[in-house]
């Protein structure tokens, strides 16, 4: 009886096929030859882009800052190696689009010569407003691949008096293998980093949750954490998607998390693993965020592994090293095959972002053969946020988007299992991604009516001021020329 | 006696709530069906005449009437229509609207001699510059109303479509499975 009711903290979710075994069993890689070149986008986080401080021809070490953070939520951007900063121009982004974005070149001289760094002996000595700023300026971001600040979460987690920090190691999608190897390699940092946080939030408990197909990366941090009480690592059903914000609150603590609120708002706040790995070596060592573990693997990888390489390292030269075979490469995904963003070509370099780097071969794709609904219902069954994917499917498909918004095309998390289940191969998920840059598109077109309303308005009572004043003047002309034939009439009638 | 009184009382009746209907029609009268302003201050206002009416107002008439069908604006694409047919209660197929495609224009530089005359008819102040200064677009401002092209002497301002930046790049729509698949 008991189980069935805990049984119902997880919604919906998928089950997908691991293939995580290639990679999770190796350690993790790190001889990565340094690229000759290194392609660091200004944007590599949500909120504002960074603005470079630095000039073409500048030479710089690895960590020195090249653009600081502008505005409340945003994050700078440090060099991963030592060279010469060779552009700073528009280059292909790594997104589907391959539009271009502004990054910083840079030109490695090979010696990969630090910064000189400030480690802290006794971090805990710090105010908690000390940790955020430290945590801002080494650059660190969501590593999950949501990419917000990390300083922004911990200072809004002093302000709203979080009692629980939550460490998401559930990686749930297929292939990825990153965080479980840096769990198993790096767990005491990584409970280092987190009691950082911890004291950065001021807050008292955390729990790191981990999947139960990771026992190994279980044992690794139950036995790092044993001395810090306050620091409870469990274990969680492997389901996809469980790396959710709001599925594994629900499942941790019970609470779900309202529409339109932020996690916070509850008393919860959630950390990847990585981002606790990368605050520990940001306060303990004072060395920025310039380099990531990467997940390559696939079907055309030769030898899928983890690797460290530092950002900006054009997936080309990662493809090289980890022996991709490009022909027979039918797809480039950046992230997990459920949620990671396919690429035009490989030339675009690794970002903050980047957990994974996938090279799939044709007989992994999903069939596109697309068939008419069956009406079976499997993806309300499957969508964890609790929604009709076929009803919202069919409202988008005849531009029906107003009641595609009413059924909750906003809640959609673009997770893809309702694409994942169809026994129809409907894309779903690509109607919705469709569908929500449309919405997006005409908010703003319906901003920029009012903008050309005001616009005209403006322009109209300019008009009118402007022949208002020519009248005044013409008026005033006039007066003084009848004044001036007044008084000459008047000198004549006198002589 | 109380036939008389009937009578009476009735005409009196009739003529006063006769004299209060010819008061009211008088200064309560109503200029226009307030749904036409209503869609008029949907509709984009800018006169296009796509739709075959000689203006958005007749426009707008039509369509109150019923005599339009709410997809009639085609520069509003499938956004307009849904808010026409939502303020209107009508049901709306929406499967072969086009959306419009959004131009703006743009200045070319090597052309350009500074004239003053696209400035001066923007109806949105879009256009920036001064005497014998090259002229320049502020694409956000831009309606695409293309007065400016009419005015320009040397055929320097062209339209263009809006630049795709990853700020507004979209996905586009699944396409349609093809028929022969539909029907197994």
């Amino acid at each position: 009886m008991l189980s069935f009711f805990t049984r119902q903290r997880i919604r919906g979710g998928v089950h997908a096929e691991e293939r995580k075994v290639e990679t999770a069993t190796q350690p993790i890689v790190y001889d990565f030859p340094l690229p000759k070149k290194l392609y660091i986008p200004l944007q590599q986080h949500v909120g504002k882009p960074a603005e470079p401080l630095i000039r073409v021809g500048d030479k710089v070490l690895k960590g020195q800052l090249l653009a600081y953070s502008q505005g409340m939520i945003s994050a700078p951007v440090h060099a991963p190696s030592s060279g010469i900063i060779l552009d700073v121009n528009d280059y292909p982004a790594p997104h589907p689009s391959a539009l271009p974005i502004r990054m910083i070149v840079l030109e490695t001289d090979g010696k990969d010569e630090w910064i000189e760094t400030c480690p802290v002996a006794d971090p805990f000595e710090l105010t908690p407003e000390d940790i955020s700023l430290r945590v801002g300026a080494a650059g660190i971001v969501g590593l999950g691949g949501a990419t917000f600040p990390t300083a922004v979460k911990l200072n809004m987690g002093r302000e709203n008096h979080i009692d629980t920090l939550i460490i998401n190691g559930a990686e749930c999608e297929p292939y990825l293998s990153c965080d479980d190897r840096q769990m198993q390699e790096r767990a005491e940092q990584i409970i280092d980093g987190v009691r950082l946080m911890l004291h950065g939030m001021e807050t008292e408990h955390a729990v790191v949750a981990i999947e139960d197909n990771k026992p190994q990366a279980f044992f690794a941090m139950r036995t790092a954490a044993k001395f810090f009480p306050q620091i409870k690592v469990i274990q969680i059903p492997t389901r996809y998607p469980m790396g959710w914000d709001r599925q594994l609150i629900r499942y941790v603590t019970g609470k779900e998390v309202p529409v339109g609120c932020r996690s916070s708002e509850i008393g919860v706040t959630i950390h990847n693993v990585g981002t606790a790995y990368a605050t520990h070596k940001a306060i303990r060592h004072g060395q920025p965020l310039v380099s990531r573990v990467i997940t390559v693997s696939g079907g055309a990888v030769g030898r899928p592994m983890n690797v460290e390489v530092p950002l900006g390292t054009l997936i080309s030269e990662l493809f090289n090293f980890c022996k991709v075979n490009i022909e027979d490469t039918a797809r480039i995904v950046m992230g997990g095959p459920m949620m990671g963003d396919s690429l035009p070509h490989a030339g675009l370099p690794t970002v903050k972002a980047t957990s994974g780097i996938l090279a799939l071969t044709q007989s992994e794709l999903k069939d596109t053969d697309e068939k008419p609904c069956i009406r079976c219902a499997s993806c309300v069954t499957v969508c964890p946020a609790g929604l009709r994917p076929l009803d919202m499917a069919n409202n988008i498909r005849v531009n029906q988007l107003d009641a595609a918004v009413d059924i909750g095309l906003k809640d959609c998390i673009s997770c893809g299992c309702c694409s994942y289940i169809c026994p129809s191969n409907i894309p779903l998920v690509q109607y919705f991604k469709y569908a929500s840059g449309e919405v997006m598109a005409r908010q703003q077109a319906a901003h920029k009516s009012e903008q050309t309303k005001r616009l005209i308005d403006d322009r109209n009572a300019r008009l009118e001021r402007i022949a208002q004043q020519q009248r005044e003047e013409e008026l005033a002309r006039l007066a003084a020329k009848a004044e001036r034939e007044r008084l000459k009439a008047e000198q004549e009638a006198a002589v | 006696m109380y036939v008389l009184s009937a009578i009476v009382s009735l005409t009196l009746l009739g003529l006063f709530l006769g004299l209060l209907l010819g008061i009211a029609a008088r200064y309560l009268k109503v200029e226009s069906s307030p749904i036409v302003d209503e869609l008029e201050s949907l509709l984009p206002g800018s006169q296009c005449g796509q739709c075959g009416f000689p203006g958005c107002r007749p426009a707008a008439e039509a369509l109150a009437e019923g005599k339009a069908p709410a997809t009639i604006c085609p520069p509003g694409g499938s956004a307009l229509a849904e808010q026409i047919a939502a303020l209107l209660g009508l049901d709306l197929d929406l499967s072969d609207v086009k959306e419009p495609e959004l131009l703006v224009a743009r200045v070319s530089e090597d052309t350009c001699t500074g004239c003053t005359r696209c400035f001066k008819v923007c109806p949105t102040d879009a256009i920036v510059g001064a005497p014998k200064q090259i002229h320049a677009v502020v694409a956000d401002a831009c309606i695409g109303c293309k007065k400016c092209i009419e005015v320009c002497p040397t055929e320097c301002l062209q339209m263009h479509p809006i630049e795709v930046t990853l700020r507004n790049w979209r996905w586009n729509k699944p396409s349609l499975p093809e028929a022969s698949s539909s029907t197994c």
